[in-house]
């Protein structure tokens, strides 16, 4: 007789420790795990709330949606609290995007606008076939198409002068200019610079290290005030002209170091196989070196593109009134004078800012991981 | 055997490319130092730096060497260099630190604080420098009230305004007794001297007396004392491995002389406080606001960018460094500051020359708020009144070009000190 226990069911599973897995594990880890950290989380939300709430508040929940005027902003008026002037937004709505450019011409400004995405969304999508002729209308037809569109005077456009343009308009128009310039010169500085004729090597050299040493508003000044001296006096130079000059010049320079970098990693291998085949200077550069190189340094130059995108703000050093100096004049108008014209202005345009150069930026990422034949970690 | 063609010898083909390449470059500088001549005469502007001995004739609203309207243009140069300098060596300072601190923030093993110090620099990267510098300058200095309503910095301020949020969860009991105490200790604070108001930062200025000399020549000794404290230190640590609380003993010296040496000679250091007397401030020093916009914005913009270089330079450092480091028995902290950082600095120090680079390159926006640096008073208001774009132009692109090029040079001399010794 025995009276041993058999056990005749499993024993139920236990449950998971409660703190190994899910939220709150996760919580306990990454917020909690020590004294020192929960204190860091606690701070951080504090700062996170005392950041994040004020802005809320002020561009959505205390804003102002409706209105005509300055009255419509104040305190007194609305009887509460006043956040965001939105209406100030509105009415300045035109002068922030085209400047003073004619009302019954902006037309043409949103056709040029419309043509460049219908032509760039295709190029930046890499499964859309047809990349050559796509590439080709962007960077060779589009410009000419776009010049001619904005400045008129032909086929019974009106010309409409570019101390008329502004806002936006300003900031594209010389954004794209100066990427669309500085790559041949960036790409004729950058074999300059590696060639073996030593005077050709010197020149490069020399021309990169000093636009590239110089503040951008130096150059600026340079093109603005500088230049004119030195060109015939006939020559009757467009303002906007003299600092597109300016700008594609410097964006060359670095647009140079940028496409270098690329040719350095081009294996020996290549060069030499090019040369076995029989092929010159200009055919290796053109047919078996530049195609790798530029394709290496993409994710690269979009970033110089970036750099370049928030650096257009500089030209209303020179009187040239882009998005921000539009900003700056809208701010003198006594008829939207309030308390809070400034930073309803600053939200606004900072959010135009910010979503264009987080947008580009994380294109930028996007393409890197694709182009990257590394293994995937 | 056929002979190759003397055209077609690498040898002078390259002459002749070289040879073309320099007369386009020599005809170009021909035809515009033409032009220039042409131009400037129907100008009527004489060539030359003559006009730098003229005088200036406008006043300028922040000078480092004592400057009048009376002064020479030349005096306007360093007055501007001299700001440039200053605006960019302070933001230098600040931008390393803040950086380091964003840097590290965001490799912290804490999720949120990872996530804040990531936001802060993808905010900060994608604006544009000048729309910050605007908004710190027209949205929050120049919106700072009047010289009445002066918002002042302080212990004792603070300390108040932490005792009326108490007095206002609770009046009476405990944390109306804490709110009671903290008055108390904000009476014994005294009343701060910095305030803040539209029309700039009012801070005390230090007002040197005789034997001042000895105050600093105190404060050289204890430097020089600290030095020498450190190399026998690191030198005892080597030979017998004992360690000597070199950070403690550092602090006493450099408080402690200039302080024994202002008791012997009866405190000449004394600090003059800024008082406001109608309506405005008299006394101490006054900061101007584009000055404090322009190193806000610099400091804060250029941190965002030493952040990633910081983080991508400890990145770099392979993880069993960390791990050997941990192993040995370092705490984190340690670790970090003994093991990691100091192999990160070495990938670091190339991208942050670039860095500062550009933050010495972006202090001329100053020109946008009207702070008065190099490009401002020299290349601007110089340059119109003068009328010698060309000379005025070049000087300044020069000076820019020579700050670029000394730093890389001191920074490539510094690299290469501090390399690793290769193998």
């Amino acid at each position: 007789m025995s009276a041993a226990f058999v056990r005749q069911q499993l024993i139920d599973p236990k449950t998971p420790p409660l703190l190994s897995v899910g939220i709150p594990a996760w919580l306990r880890e990454k917020l909690f795990s020590s004294i020192f950290n929960a204190v860091v989380t606690l701070l951080s939300v504090v700062v996170l709330v005392a950041l994040i709430w004020p802005a809320v508040k002020f561009m959505l929940i205390d804003a102002v949606w409706q209105g005509t005027s300055r009255t419509d902003c104040l305190a007194e008026t609305v009887g509460r609290p006043v956040g965001a002037c939105w209406p100030f937004i509105a009415a300045k709505f035109g002068q922030f995007m085209y400047g003073f450019y004619p009302g019954d011409q902006v037309w043409r400004v949103n056709l040029t606008y419309a043509i460049g995405v219908a032509l760039l969304v295709p190029l930046m999508i890499p499964r859309v076939p047809y990349k050559g002729v796509n590439a080709l209308l962007f960077f060779g037809v589009f410009p000419f198409f776009a010049f001619f569109l904005l400045v008129g005077d032909v086929f019974s456009l009106p010309h409409v002068e570019t101390r008329m343009w502004g806002g936006l308009l300003i900031t594209l128009v010389i954004s794209f200019v100066g990427v669309i310039g500085s790559l041949p010169i960036g790409i004729v500085l950058a074999l300059g610079r590696r060639s073996s004729l030593p005077l050709v090597r010197w020149f490069c050299i020399l021309f990169i290290e000093i636009w590239r040493g110089v503040p951008l508003i130096t150059v600026l000044f340079f093109a603005t005030y500088m230049l004119p001296f030195f060109l015939p006096e006939n020559w009757a130079f467009d303002p906007l002209a003299r600092v597109l000059l300016g700008v594609v010049l410097f964006a060359g320079a670095y647009m140079a170091e940028v496409v270098r970098g690329g040719l350095q990693a081009i294996p020996r291998g290549q060069y030499e196989a090019a040369m076995a085949l029989g092929l010159g200077y200009w055919r290796m550069m053109t047919f078996v070196i530049l195609p790798q190189a530029l394709k290496l340094v993409i994710p690269s130059m979009v970033n110089s593109f970036i750099a370049l995108f928030k650096d257009t703000t500089l030209v209303l050093v020179v009187a040239i009134f882009d998005l921000l100096g539009q900003l700056r004049a809208a701010f003198a108008d006594p008829n939207w004078a309030t308390p809070v014209t400034l930073l309803t202005g600053f939200a606004f345009a900072g959010l135009i800012y910010f979503a264009i150069s987080f947008a580009i930026s994380r294109y930028a990422l996007y393409v890197e991981r694709r182009l990257s034949t590394d293994l995937v970690r | 055997m056929t002979k190759t063609a003397f055209y077609n010898k690498p040898r002078f083909r390259s002459a002749v490319y070289q040879l073309a390449v320099l007369a386009v470059v020599v005809w170009l500088a021909i035809e515009f130092a033409i032009n220039a001549r042409v131009n400037l005469e129907a100008q009527n502007v004489r060539f030359g730096i003559g006009f730098l001995d003229d005088p200036a004739g406008f006043g300028i609203s922040q000078a480092l060497i004592s400057y009048s309207e009376q002064d020479t243009y030349r005096r306007v140069f360093f007055v501007g260099l001299l700001n440039t300098l200053l605006v960019s060596v302070l933001g230098i300072v600040f931008a390393t630190f803040l950086g380091f601190v964003i840097g590290l923030g965001r490799l912290s093993p804490n999720w949120l604080l990872a996530r804040l110090a990531g936001g802060y620099v993808e905010l900060l990267r994608n604006l544009p420098l000048l729309f910050q510098i605007l908004f710190w300058y027209l949205a929050v200095l120049l919106a700072m009230p009047g010289p009445r309503q002066s918002i002042a910095i302080g212990l004792q301020p603070i300390l108040r305004s932490i005792a009326d949020g108490l007095a206002l969860v609770e009046s009476s009991g405990a944390a109306g007794a804490v709110a009671q105490w903290l008055r108390s200790l904000a009476e014994w604070a005294g009343s701060p001297s910095m305030f803040l108001n539209n029309r700039g930062m009012f801070v005390p200025r230090a007002v040197f007396a005789d034997g001042s000399g000895l105050v600093a020549a105190a404060f050289v000794v204890a430097i020089l004392a600290v030095v020498g404290l450190r190399r026998w230190a690191r030198r005892r640590q080597d030979a017998t491995g004992v360690r000597f609380p070199v950070l403690w003993t550092s602090l006493a010296l450099l408080v402690g002389l200039p302080a024994i040496a202002t008791l012997a000679v009866g405190s000449p250091v004394s600090f003059e406080a800024p008082e406001l007397r109608g309506f405005n401030f008299v006394g101490g020093l006054r900061v101007i606001p584009e000055f404090t916009a322009l190193l806000i914005a610099l400091s804060t913009y250029t941190a965002a960018f030493i952040a990633e270089v910081v983080r991508a330079g400890i990145l770099a450092v392979p993880k069993g460094q960390s791990e050997a480091a941990m192993a040995l028995g370092l705490r984190r902290g340690t670790a970090l500051r003994l093991i990691v950082i100091p192999q990160a600095l070495r990938v670091m120090i190339p991208p942050m020359t670039n860095q500062y680079l550009n933050l010495t390159k972006n202090s001329t926006l100053a020109v946008a708020i009207g702070y008065p640096d190099l490009v401002a008073v020299f290349a601007g208001t110089t340059r119109i009144q003068t009328h010698q774009a060309i000379e005025i132009v070049a000087i300044t692109m020069a000076v820019y070009l020579a700050i670029s090029l000394a730093t890389s040079f001191a920074m490539n001399l510094y690299n290469a000190r501090t390399r690793f010794g290769e193998r």
